[in-house]
């Protein structure tokens, strides 16, 4: 019996601690990059259940902990991408210029081969962000790429809910002239916006007074009859984006419209916010710093559209110069997987110190997440999500050995095999190829409006199930 | 009196004009002679010289080595703690064809029509375009840009990037004939066509290929017979297409062929097999490293990019970065192609892929110059810092292959480019912006 009893509890630790999917490791002898405080030589990095117990020299691991030697390697907090789409079912819920009741919490999935590339560079969080065909699109969902585990286990636990927003070419290209529907304009932009925002402070004074009068009513007061309003998901949403219970994260690309949404948050006391690609964002860097804005921007990305025209590559480097938290996303399937790179471009361009260069993809993406107590720097007490590298990260002729998410490992490049999907199709052509070379580069495969663009024509709606 | 103040008014006018329109592209780039001292030299064709001088005078190097005797007419460049490489080429683009990917009036690869061998992009080059002086200062000195449309889309050119006209800056006008070869099978998850169609559609394309290449043979051959005996022959029609299969079908410039999947690539071999006239470089080739013995055995070489995703979902995460080194070791002479427009100045960051999988650096470095020159021809002129070569090179303050590092004076065709662009423009203006907002 009493045998029986240890099995059982055996078992439920065995169970939820799979369930967590934490790991221990003691990491020996690496450069520590910790970002919040300088590089620390051979130095140990111990990870205790999925948590960084120990950072300091000569650390013994306790029973049960394995080692791995990080001698000559660097080992670095885990990539942050703050703007991404992979591991999406769907990118685009375009039927509306407002839809924010969607969310992509319900458009996760864990077994996108994707999720292992990102991890073969380091990556160890997303931020799997809505498209961007509607002004204000769906709901965002922070990921970790525990790759193979479920919808629900790849959500970053604890990190504040977010929003898509999206001004210029794409809301008024995807509404206005593919559905004659406003906006089509950057004016009709900044008007949906405030409509959305006025009928959301409406709907929740008036909800409110439905409710005080339901509830005095039931109460005995039967001379004042409620007058029902009903709840509104849409509503409900863009009233926790006023008081700042939602993030919002912004596509955009003109300084102006920058300027503009700004001034608009202003207006309604919207203070926690981060433009997204945000090209022309170093024109309007010293509003943005005083207005303590986050920007999020391409390395190098440009020219795709007439919005981006007028960019340039030091775009990051003014953009820290100025003083504005920036970091570097990769909104892509292939950057995702070198934005170590990506960010050491800002060193190249504009000259911004490795240091910097490093913190624009950890702890800034992690601040503009509300994750940046959890992640994003090796701290004792953070979560244990690392990657180890045969170089210094910025180099390009560095690797990513091993990376860890929670403590556990979920890539190493000696046991990678040739062979990475979770769930062999039988009846996968093994001969398919894809478009052609020249597609493949720049911004050909438009993400942000995956599902959404093409299904707009002049005839019409039409759906077309290209892969754009 | 009248007339001369109006007179002065107006070349004055044409002055600030003039001046604005220039400053709107670049700056005027210097021309003459230089002497690069103390250099750490990368000749790619003779190893590396140390604390090495590069002279240049005109368009051409005319000394390379440890010493020189540096006349006083030299404008003398110390570059002592930096590198001296040649310029690099990126073997396949759309630079100078495409401004605005989006806007279409602002793109000029793509032709209608499935077979338009007489379609050039020489043609279409626009030597203003703002992504030219972008990639140049990221030492970028020469791509081939092609159009990109159909089954036969046209003919690439070969340009350096600096000139005002594209005659000015083809290094050869017409550099290659870019085929597109057909798909056999789907072209991803989402391709609903059943294998049926697949195939028939894949053998009815091969057929217009085979009918207007022997329509091409018989052309060259009546012409030529009128040629050799003009008297006594009547001429054939003008035909602008096969006048241009002409220097195709007899090797004179290469064809180059498209294509990414296993079984294309193998039927693209078998096919270039059954014209043995011609010359045939395969491009793109992402499925290359499966087939990379029978692509060095058929002697073709490959233009490629690393920066891309595996192209299925089985494959190892490093493939395609290790494409261009398994495909170098099996034999094949490969060269580095982004197949980009605004970030071809990524170009050295392929290479620097291929290199760290694979390739190594010195292979690498050959494969984004010497390589790409010798497959387009123009071996003799660029690729290399070598006496009595053109002056296409730079100076670097490490290896160029790192994003940390940073190109500090490029040369192409001996003028000293001017180390601005709209990025660096805007840069200057507005890093330290000043004019405070209203609010």
């Amino acid at each position: 019996m009493k045998k029986l009893l240890l099995l059982v509890i055996a078992l439920c630790i065995g169970v939820s601690g799979y369930a967590q999917k934490t790991g221990s490791v003691l990491i020996k002898n690496g450069t520590v990059m910790t970002i919040t405080d300088g590089n620390k030589a051979d130095t140990d990095v111990l990870i205790e259940d999925g948590v960084i117990t120990k950072i300091g020299k000569d650390l013994s691991a306790p029973r049960g902990v394995e080692i791995v030697d990080a001698g000559s390697k660097y080992v670095m907090p885990g990539i942050i991408d703050a703007h991404s789409h992979i591991a999406a079912v769907d990118v685009n819920e375009w039927t509306n210029p407002v839809t924010a009741e969607v969310s992509m919490e319900e458009s996760i999935d864990p077994t996108d081969v994707n999720i292992y590339w990102a991890l073969a560079g380091g990556v160890t969080s997303i931020h799997l962000m809505h498209g961007s065909a509607n002004v204000i699109g769906g709901q965002n969902e922070t990921l970790k790429l525990r790759y193979g585990s479920s919808m629900d286990e790849m959500r970053f636990k604890g990190a504040p809910r977010t929003i898509k927003f999206a001004l210029g070419e794409n809301p008024t290209r995807v509404h206005g002239q593919g559905f004659d529907v406003k906006p089509r304009s950057r004016m009709g932009v900044e008007q949906v916006v405030r409509d959305h925002f006025d009928a959301a402070l409406d709907y929740k004074r008036n909800r409110q007074e439905y409710l005080d009068a339901k509830e005095a009513y039931e109460s005995g007061d039967r001379d004042n009859p409620p007058i029902p309003v009903a709840k509104n998901e849409r509503l409900e949403v863009l009233v926790d984006i006023i008081e700042g219970e939602v993030w919002v994260h912004t596509h955009s690309y003109r300084a102006d419209e920058i300027v503009m949404l700004m001034r608009v948050f202003n207006d309604y006391g919207i203070e926690n916010y981060t433009f997204q690609h945000a090209n022309e964002a170093f024109k309007v860097a010293p509003e943005l710093k005083k207005n303590n804005a986050y920007t999020s921007v391409f390395a190098d990305w440009w020219a795709y559209k007439f919005e981006v025209y007028y960019s340039t590559a030091y775009n990051a480097s003014i953009l820290n110069a100025n003083g504005v938290r920036n970091s570097i996303n990769s909104d892509s399937g292939e950057l995702i997987r070198h934005l170590n790179h990506e960010a050491a471009k800002a060193v190249h361009y504009g000259g911004t110190s490795k240091q910097d260069a490093l913190k624009m993809i950890t702890i800034n993406p992690a601040m503009q997440l509300g994750i940046d107590d959890k992640v994003g720097s090796i701290e004792e007490g953070k979560h244990g999500d690392i990657a180890i590298w045969n170089g210094h990260p910025l180099s390009i002729y560095s690797i990513a050995e091993k990376t860890y998410v929670d403590g556990k490992k979920y890539f190493d490049r000696s046991e990678d095999k040739n062979d990475m999907r979770l769930e062999a199709d039988a009846e996968t052509d093994f001969d398919e190829g894809r478009s052609r070379w020249y597609n493949e580069n720049g911004r050909q495969n438009n993400t942000c409006l995956q599902g959404a663009e093409i299904r707009f024509t002049k005839k019409g709606m039409k759906l077309n199930q290209s892969r754009n | 009196m009248k007339y001369y103040k109006s007179f002065l008014t107006t070349c004055l006018l044409v002055f600030v004009i003039g001046m604005s329109a220039e400053a709107q592209i670049t700056e005027k780039a210097e021309y003459g002679k230089f002497a690069i001292t103390n250099a750490t030299i990368h000749t790619v064709s003779d190893g590396v010289i140390q604390n090495g001088v590069v002279l240049i005078n005109g368009e051409k190097i005319v000394h390379v080595g440890k010493n020189a005797k540096i006349t006083a007419d030299y404008q003398r460049i110390d570059a002592t703690g930096k590198h001296l490489y040649p310029g690099f080429m990126d073997a396949g683009t759309q630079l100078g064809l495409q401004e605005i990917g989006a806007v279409a009036v602002t793109n000029d690869q793509a032709e209608l029509g499935d077979l338009n061998p007489h379609v050039r992009a020489f043609t279409a080059i626009n030597p203003s375009s703002v992504n030219i002086p972008v990639t140049r200062v990221n030492g970028i000195t020469h791509v081939v840009s092609l159009p990109v449309s159909g089954l036969i889309s046209g003919k690439g050119t070969l340009i350096d990037l600096y000139g005002y006209s594209p005659d000015s800056m083809a290094v050869s006008a017409n550099t290659g004939l870019h085929l597109n070869w057909p798909n056999s099978q789907k072209r991803g998850w989402w391709d609903d066509r059943s294998d049926k169609k697949i195939k028939k559609e894949y053998e009815e394309k091969l057929k217009t290929l085979n009918n207007f290449w022997s329509k091409a043979e018989f052309y060259h051959k009546m012409m030529l017979a009128y040629e050799a005996n003009p008297q006594n022959k009547e001429k054939p029609d003008a035909d602008k297409k096969m006048q241009a299969m002409r220097e195709v079908i007899t090797g004179e410039i290469p064809v180059i062929i498209s294509v990414d999947a296993k079984k294309d690539i193998l039927n693209a071999i078998e096919w270039t097999k059954e014209h043995p006239e011609a010359r045939f470089i395969l491009a793109g080739v992402q499925d290359g490293w499966r087939v990379a013995d029978e692509i060095a055995d058929a002697g073709l070489p490959c233009l490629v990019s690393t920066l891309y995703t595996p192209q299925r979902d089985y494959d190892n995460y490093q493939r395609p970065y290790q494409n261009p080194g398994k495909l170098h070791e099996a034999g094949v002479k490969v060269a580095i192609a982004t197949g980009g427009v605004e970030n071809v100045r990524n170009a050295p960051y392929h290479a620097g892929y291929a290199a760290t999988y694979g390739l190594g650096k010195k292979e690498a470095l050959k494969a984004i110059t010497l390589n790409a020159a010798e497959i387009f021809d123009v071996g003799d002129q660029l690729g290399s810092i070598e006496k009595g070569k053109q002056a296409n090179l730079f100076i670097s303050d490490g290896d160029p292959f790192e994003p940390m590092n940073h190109i500090e004076q490029v040369f192409i065709r001996g003028y000293k480019i001017p180390m601005v662009s709209r990025h660096t423009q805007l840069y200057e203006e507005y890093l330290n912006r000043g004019a405070k907002s209203n609010k």
